[in-house]
């Protein structure tokens, strides 16, 4: 009697998916971008008790309240997407970059460099110049050295890049306490020489133009030339690569130099066009936050306008809802982004894999004893329509999680 | 001097020591877990806060009471990062080291959040003393004692913690289907090793591990001083560097945590001025960089490479 263990069908059976329509797959991220704004409201509302509403009008002021607001908000999204659009030439070859912090820290250090040791002393065009060049040699440095290293002896370029990153910090911390003056608190002030040319009045547009510049250009290196497609070999498989002539070194160390390139443009700009001094947080987590943005664009560079809109929208919305609900905390709108990924990243699963739920006729096998364990299967049985390309809410983790133990435990079962 | 040195890097050591046996468990069951500095910072705002509780509630009249509360909310604040780790990259099958990043993002923005909002968190320094100095050494006790045995019983707990999971990876069955798993899960799952149970188990054990990581540096070496709330961070990001370092064994890491924090602390005993330290500070990054160059470039035989599973999701169906 005790050998008799009730044998049962998985619950939910997984399918992967190949043939889901493009307009589809998009459809569902848009769709969970938008149940993740949702969400992220009510999760504002829980925590500060304001009305959703209020919270995204608050949202709205903070990013659009102003002209000078709405320029910020473009500008700060060009950064981002410049940043986001350095990446992903890396992430499509299966090249874990994820040191795109310090590519852009160094080489915005690389502009200072030149801004504070021969600024007054030479035009500000040719000083312009030279900090471009100086930027492009310590962007492409940061990105090339790990790239090197993987490409002849296969180093992990993921734990590489990321102590780059901390190398670059450190080494801005040092400096800029060298230049600002050993006794002062180390904090170097705006430089008076090497300003970007403002174009329309401002630091804006600028940047909005080189990043419009930078998506189309990668938009087409990607889709249509031929670095582009073999890259994207070079990712799906290394030895399909070799086998058809690509010499995937070469690919890696070329990529990589692409990649450190576009970064030294997100830091060249940051440096000489926006703060015009360095410090260890000029670039304030965005080298991380481009790898998710990235990613969840599927490294197509139309898509990631839009997630580093929503990215930074999110980021500006949330300091004004604070500001406006008197809490002096900046620490929440990490939180909602972070949430964001999350359901964003959770919504991806629906577009790669089929979720079916377990067939009807073939049913439980014979039992014996109808003890109140089978009212449980029954009610498995009465609702067997899981959640399909829904934006999950957390309720629907939840549920999904032990539906999931329950596959786990009946498949388990199935093996005895 | 170097009493005081040796002091301090032993001292700090269990933060990384944490923080690196924790990713390694989590790495033997083939998972790269990005999010640590996330999950440390989670663990240490929860324990933090329960502090707070305990200290405005109850007092500092009970220390045993003070050091097992915080710990124990702080290892199922661990255990949740882990869940919702698991549940995206084991059951989601999301990739690694995006859903990593996220946790990091995530975890600091929330532990600052929750923590930054309590005005009088400063509090929780009054009970700092009870977590360090288990064995109550005198000031003036002999050099050896004192850098062996002045600790508070986390750094004490952190070793034995290592050693365990030394023990249970490599002698033990549960560890060696967990290596299995993490080396690979197909072939562990064709024989008859629950792939998805090891997975979830191995990566909230690490991540409870790792949480204690945050609790001590927060509670401990920082003296019950939240700081800027990014100090964690850079210690997380150590962590994942010291498990490449000391070749994913926990017992190597203890003496690495200890070479690491050496290498941290090494500028505020050198006598030199604030600039310089932050050079000197990229040293434990740059060593971190050598080791990996050259265990990619010597490591003919491949004895000690990363799990070969690691970062690349488990699917039954897919061939």
């Amino acid at each position: 009697m005790t050998k008799t263990k009730k044998i049962r069908e998985p619950l939910i059976h997984l399918v992967k998916r190949d043939d889901l329509p493009g307009w589809k797959a998009w459809g569902i991220r848009a769709l969970s971008i938008v149940g993740a704004f949702v969400f992220i409201c009510l999760l504002s509302f829980i925590v500060l008790k304001r009305s959703p509403f209020q919270i995204v009008k608050f949202m709205f002021e903070g990013a659009f309240g102003s002209k000078l607001s709405t320029l910020v908000l473009f500008r700060d999204l060009s950064i981002l997407l410049i940043i986001s659009l350095a990446v992903t030439p890396a992430f499509k070859m299966k090249f874990w970059n994820i040191g795109a912090e310090g590519q852009v820290l160094i080489s915005a250090w690389g502009a200072v460099l030149c801004m504070y040791y021969l600024g007054g002393k030479i035009p500000n065009g040719a000083l312009i110049f030279i900090m471009l060049l100086s930027s492009m040699t310590f962007g492409i440095l940061w990105a090339v050295i790990p790239a090197i290293f993987k490409a002849k002896w296969g180093t992990n370029e993921t734990l590489f890049t990321l102590m780059m990153n901390y190398i670059a910090i450190q080494i801005v911390l040092g400096s800029t306490k060298i230049w600002a003056g050993v006794t002062s608190t180390g904090v170097l002030h705006p430089l008076q020489y090497g300003h970007l040319p403002q174009v329309a009045g401002g630091d804006y547009a600028l940047s909005m133009i080189v990043a419009a510049v930078i998506t189309l250009l990668l938009f087409f290196y990607m889709r249509f030339s031929k670095h582009g497609y073999e890259l994207s070999v070079v990712g799906e498989s290394r030895n399909t690569a070799r086998y058809i002539g690509i010499s995937v070194p070469k690919v890696i160390v070329r990529t990589l130099v692409l990649s450190g390139a576009i970064c030294a443009v997100a830091g060249f700009l940051l440096a000489g066009g926006i703060m015009h001094t360095v410090g260890s947080g000029t670039v304030g987590g965005q080298g991380f936050t481009a790898v998710l943005v990235s990613w969840l664009a599927q490294f197509n560079p139309i898509a990631m306008i839009v997630v580093s809109f929503v990215v930074i929208f999110i980021s500006k919305g949330t300091t004004r809802v604070m500001e406006n609900c008197g809490i002096a905390n900046s620490f929440f709108s990490q939180v909602l982004t972070g949430t964001l990924f999350f359901i964003i990243i959770a919504c991806e699963f629906f577009i790669r894999y089929r979720v079916l739920p377990r067939k009807r006729h073939k049913a439980v096998a014979p039992r014996e004893d109808l003890d109140d364990d089978s009212v449980e299967v029954v009610e498995d049985f009465a609702e067997p329509d899981i959640v399909i390309e829904e934006p999950l809410s957390e309720a629907d983790d939840d549920k999904q999680e032990t539906r999931d133990e329950d596959v786990e435990h009946s498949q388990e079962e199935t093996v005895c | 001097m170097l009493i005081m040195f040796l002091k301090n890097a032993i001292r700090l050591s269990a933060t990384f020591l944490y923080g690196a046996t924790g990713e390694i468990v989590i790495e033997k069951g083939g998972h790269l877990n990005l999010g640590i500095p996330g999950v440390m910072s989670i663990g240490a705002a929860a324990g933090c806060l329960t502090e707070y509780a305990l200290v405005t509630s109850i007092g500092n009249s009970s220390p045993a009471l003070l050091i097992l509360l915080p710990l124990l909310v702080t290892i199922l604040a661990g255990v949740l990062m882990g869940l919702l780790y698991c549940f995206l990259t084991v059951t989601l099958r999301a990739n690694q080291n995006v859903v990593g990043l996220a946790m990091t993002t995530f975890g600091i923005g929330l532990a600052g959040y929750l923590v930054n909002n309590e005005s009088d968190i400063y509090i929780i320094g009054s009970v700092g003393s009870v977590f360090n100095n288990m064995f109550n050494v005198p000031q003036d006790a002999n050099g050896f004692v004192q850098v062996f045995f002045s600790h508070g019983i986390l750094v004490y707990l952190a070793v034995i913690i290592a050693i365990a999971a030394q023990i249970v990876l490599s002698k033990t069955r549960l560890g060696l289907n967990l290596r299995a798993v993490g080396e690979n899960p197909a072939t562990a799952d064709a024989a008859g090793i629950n792939v998805t149970k090891y997975k979830y188990i191995s990566t909230c054990v690490g991540c409870a591990i790792s949480a204690i990581g945050g609790l001590f540096c927060i509670m401990d070496y920082m003296g019950g001083n939240w700081g800027d709330g990014y100090t964690l961070e850079g210690f997380g990001w150590l962590s994942l560097a010291l498990v490449i370092f000391t070749m994913w064994r926990p017992s190597l890491a203890i003496l690495g945590s200890i070479i690491f924090a050496g290498l941290y602390t090494f500028s505020n005993f050198a006598g030199i001025a604030a600039y310089q330290k932050d050079f000197v500070n990229i040293l434990p990054y740059a060593v971190t960089i050598v080791i990996l160059i050259l265990t990619s470039i010597f490591d003919k035989k491949k004895k000690v490479q990363p799990p070969a599973a690691l970062g690349v999701p488990y699917f039954r169906e897919e061939r």
